[in-house]
């Protein structure tokens, strides 16, 4: 069918051929069938013209063979493959420019993604671009352009091109705006600064945005660019001097020129013109807004200026801070951060406008902000625990409105090895608040995305303790090794959170054994049966605890081989204080107790046979004084009256003779 | 005769040999403040347990009985001393659990300390024992007497027919139904305390060295036969105290014709008429055989019997104390 429809006019046009020069209708009578197909490179394509549109292009007044050369003179129907329209027969100057182009280059080398003259300009609609409706007037470039180098097209991803986001970034800068937005058509479009047609990338030294050129380019339009960075430089060195002095994209992104560079320079002085009085209050709520500037000046924002932060600033205003309505957001510059921030638990109470979420300012300070590298910055190392401090102190806005059991966390954690060695010994390495809980992602533990959380907690730690990690994570307390549906410990559960001490501390090593205790009631009970368990009651460390047989991090079951308490491992490890151990010797039951005739049934009877020695014992003991207690008395108020009865009669006699009778007088008294 | 009247005369004659020839030719009236006595304090005889009792009312003429030899009477004061410090240092580990025990073992230099200290007792306790072992062999051969005749003599420390009887007589005396029973030398309770420091002496000393030295202990014996030493080491001391800090300390001090305390077992002497009440077939020997003045010595001076009471009185505090230790533990902490 197709076929037919093609070889029908094909045919007439044969015919028409000798007996007509070439008109454009006779091209017109078949291409004018909207249905009309022809081939090139073996894919069929429309070969439709629409006459009147080509009437209205600048070229309406061209026949068809000015342009399709190779087609004049050609028999009807003429054969496939017709080659490219040349429009450098017309557009020499054009031409040339364009085949030392980047596209023109790329379509040098084949290039299937290299554009052609028609892919910008279009075919038989080719209007100029004076014209709305032009493909390449002002309005509709940055679309134009944007066909190829919007973010996801195959010569963004396929090509190297520099820039990302070009689109997005143009139609956001000051120059998108004007141009898309308040439809400026002075406005810089792509064109503008990177010609029509001779697109060099910015290292080659023709290129319109190679960095010699740069002030040239932007100076087109901002002629008087000088007079607005006066505070920099005379606007003319930028053209003498382009390789000492910054290039305009130096601080104008290409692409992302935005608004608030517009102020830049002018800004921050006619700002401080009003904001350097220090009696400067605000007319709405009469807080201060005095600035001052030695403090912004050493500031980490020292080169940034007033209006990128205060954004919102019009420079078209008489006083441009009158279209101040935001506050500062931080995170149009720290994004990611930003993005963390906004999820924590600070982020959340912000977001809701408690009055006590932390912003940023709270933290980092407003225009003095300073690095956390900086000593004197409220985030350097050794001042973060008292940053913290301010609202998370006992008795402070944080510490009363938390509910779960970590109180006094400062005090402890000052005290702390982690604290002591930040601010006693000043290691500025040492973990402190933000170490552990981060300092923009703080989220309660119960979170399972917070770095506190026990699922984290071991990574967490192990950011420092990697080696402890790499133990713990490989003992039977992990949980990539415990398939116990059990709550397993990490780090803080025998550590504690905040008030961490050195683990060979006395304090340390008496309370571990509470700890294990806690989960492993029974045989924490019975270890306190055995010498190790009573001399370690008795507050001394000087004995086995549970970790130092059990080991501490890299703790097993006693069936795994690996086991400090293997039956290859146990005499090693009892050898570490029993030296003479032996075999026979690590059969001590550590664990004994006579409390449980099942399990140690020798130790049992041992112990009630003992105990009943013990109470017969006392009991015959016991009753043998009772009984005899009574008696004592009354033999002691015969002794007494015996004796006094005697001295008041032995008296007279006198002490020489006394002896021999009063001996004898006792003994008379208790025979009769 | 028996060895142990024996050995105490010959103890006594050797130490106070001046003084009993002394004594024997001029009889009491040797002590010049005997005659000035005030006859109107007939306390004068308790006189020692004042703080500042009168030199002249002190009847420090009589001479008394001397009931034990030096020898025994150092014996028993290193025992005093080496079984306090067994009991304070090894029960601050029975009892860890209390907060007793950590104070204790604090005040007594922690754990390490405590252990040698404890150890040191020990040895000075296995000391007492075999010296007395080696006292008593001596005798034996200074006597030249067969096993028999010593063991089986009414003097002697084994238990007799007489004890059996006595014992029964106590408890016939005790419920009202006969007269005390005319002791001998040598009560049944007093030969029970006796051989209760053998037997403890035996089972915690034994028990005691495999527990000091583990490792040479297991190199024949399975571990956990220290598990089972352990317990009894431990309870059988427990019984050892408990028994002598209330039971003895009853028989021997607080009933109450000795109450508040029995010196004899420090100072040897023991008043005459004294002794004829308590021991009187003993007494009666004596005296029948005429062996009774050669028995009798000078008493000490009062200071050496306060020196001795306060002794006596520290003893007494420690054990009372570990005592109400003990029964708190028991009581109120066990677990």
């Amino acid at each position: 069918m197709i076929r037919r429809i093609f070889i029908t006019p094909a045919l007439l046009l044969l015919l028409a051929i000798p007996a007509f020069a070439q008109e454009d209708a006779d091209c017109l009578s078949c291409h004018e069938d909207k249905s009309l197909e022809g081939r090139r490179g073996g894919k069929k394509i429309s070969v439709y013209v629409n006459a009147n549109t080509h009437a209205g292009s600048v070229h309406g007044s061209n026949g068809c063979v000015s342009c399709h050369a190779g087609l004049a003179g050609k028999q009807f129907p003429h054969e496939e493959d017709v080659a490219p329209v040349d429009c450098g027969g017309c557009h020499s100057a054009e031409q040339a420019e364009e085949s030392k182009s980047l596209h023109g280059q790329a379509a040098a080398r084949g290039d299937r993604l290299a554009p052609r003259c028609n892919d910008c300009h279009g075919t038989h609609n080719i209007l100029p671009k004076s014209d709305r409706n032009s493909a390449i007037s002002p309005l509709k470039i940055p679309f134009l352009c944007g066909k190829c180098h919007q973010e996801g097209s195959p010569v963004q991803r396929q090509r190297v091109i520099h820039q990302d986001n070009i689109l997005e970034n143009f139609s956001e800068s000051i120059h998108g705006e004007g141009l898309l937005r308040k439809g400026l058509i002075v406005a810089p479009n792509c064109a503008s600064c990177h010609t029509g047609h001779s697109i060099l990338p910015h290292t080659n030294p023709a290129s319109s945005i190679a960095r010699k050129n740069i002030a040239s380019t932007c100076a087109k339009c901002h002629a008087e660019i000088e007079t607005v960075h006066r505070k920099v430089i005379k606007g003319e060195l930028w053209e003498k001097e382009q390789h000492v002095l910054p290039a305009c994209v130096d601080c104008h992104q290409p692409h992302k020129v935005r608004k608030v560079y517009y102020t830049q320079g002018m800004a921050d002085r006619d700002c401080l013109t009003c904001h350097e009085r220090p009696d400067l209050k605000s007319s709405r709520d009469g807080r201060p807004l005095f600035v001052r500037a030695q403090e912004l000046g050493v500031s980490r924002h020292q080169k940034i200026s007033c209006s990128q932060c205060h954004s919102d600033v019009n420079a078209s205003n008489v006083r441009p801070c009158d279209a101040i309505t935001k506050k500062v957001d931080c995170s149009s510059c720290h994004a990611e951060v930003g993005q963390q921030f906004t999820v924590s638990l600070h982020g959340k109470l912000v977001t809701n406008n408690d009055p006590n979420g932390p912003a940023c300012k709270e933290c980092h300070g407003q225009h003095g902000v300073k690095g956390k590298l900086d000593p004197s910055s409220p985030t350097f190392p050794t001042n973060v625990p008292l940053l913290c401090a301010r609202c998370h102190r006992e008795g402070q806005k944080a510490a009363v409105r938390y509910t779960g059991i970590e109180h006094q966390i400062i005090e402890l954690y000052t005290e702390s090895i982690h604290g002591k060695g930040l601010m006693k010994s000043g290691l500025t390495v040492t973990a402190m608040c933000s170490n552990c809980h981060t300092p923009h992602s703080v989220l309660p533990r119960s979170d399972s995305l917070s770095s506190v959380n026990p699922r984290n907690l071991p990574k967490t730690c192990g950011k420092c303790h990697h080696g402890i990690e790499e133990q713990f994570q490989k003992s039977i307390h992990s949980k990539l090794v415990s398939k116990s549906g059990k709550d397993l410990p990490v780090c803080d559960d025998c550590h504690t959170a905040h008030k961490i001490r050195r683990a060979d501390s006395q304090g340390f090593k008496l309370e571990i054994m509470q700890q294990c205790g806690r989960c492993h009631e029974k045989i924490a009970e019975t270890y306190f049966d055995t010498y190790h368990g009573k001399v370690s009651q008795l507050g001394y460390t000087k004995t086995a605890k549970c970790y130092d047989c059990h080991g501490a991090h890299d703790i097993l079951p006693v069936a795994d081989p690996r086991s400090h308490l293997s039956h290859d491992n146990v005499v090693g490890t009892c050898q570490k204080c029993h030296e003479g151990a032996s075999r026979r010797f690590a059969g001590y039951l550590t664990h004994a107790t006579h409390h449980d005739p099942e399990k140690y049934p020798f130790l049992f009877w041992t112990f009630w046979g003992m105990t009943s020695l013990l109470i017969g014992t006392f009991l015959l003991g016991g009753v043998h004084t009772l009984l005899w207690l009574p008696r004592a008395f009354q033999y002691r108020r015969l002794l007494k009256a015996k004796h006094l009865e005697e001295k008041n009669g032995a008296q007279p006699p006198g002490a020489a003779d006394d002896e021999p009778g009063s001996a004898g007088g006792p003994k008379d008294g208790q025979d009769g | 005769m028996n060895p142990g009247v024996r050995a105490a005369r010959k103890t006594d004659r050797m130490d106070n040999r001046n003084d009993s020839a002394q004594k024997d030719s001029s009889g009491g009236s040797a002590p010049a403040p005997s005659p000035s006595p005030s006859p109107s304090t007939p306390t004068a005889t308790e006189a020692g347990s004042s703080y500042f009792p009168a030199e002249e009312s002190s009847p420090a003429g009589e001479r008394q009985f001397l009931r034990f030899s030096r020898l025994n009477r150092a014996l028993h004061i290193f025992l005093i001393i080496s079984f306090l410090t067994l009991a304070l240092t090894g029960l601050t580990l029975k009892f860890s659990y209390t907060g007793w025990a950590v104070l204790l073992s604090h005040l007594l230099g922690g754990f390490e300390s405590a252990g040698s200290l404890h150890r040191f007792a020990a040895v000075i306790m296995f000391a007492v024992f075999f010296i007395h072992v080696i006292d008593v062999l001596r005798m034996k051969k200074r006597d030249g007497r067969t096993w028999k005749s010593m063991i089986f003599s009414p003097d002697s420390m084994m238990f007799n027919g007489k004890d059996l009887s006595d014992f029964i007589g106590s408890v016939k005396w005790f419920v009202g139904r006969g007269p005390r029973p005319r002791f001998g030398r040598w009560t049944y309770w007093e030969k029970f305390d006796y051989f209760a420091v053998f037997w403890g002496v035996a089972v915690i000393g034994s028990t005691g060295l495999m527990l000091w030295f583990p490792e040479l202990f297991t190199n024949f014996m399975p571990g956990s036969l220290l598990n089972v030493a352990t317990i009894i080491h431990s309870d059988e001391a427990l019984l050892a105290v408990g028994f002598i800090f209330t039971v003895h300390f009853f028989n021997t001090h607080l009933r109450p014709e000795k109450f508040p305390m029995d010196i004899v077992i420090f100072t040897g002497r023991m008043d005459v008429d004294e002794f004829a009440l308590d021991k009187p077939a003993e007494y009666e020997e004596l005296v029948k055989s005429g062996r009774l003045e050669s028995r009798l010595v000078e008493p000490y001076q009062p200071i050496v019997t306060r020196a001795v009471k306060a002794f006596g009185w520290t003893a007494l505090t420690i054990g009372f104390s570990v005592v109400l230790w003990i029964i708190y533990a028991m009581l109120f902490a066990y677990r």
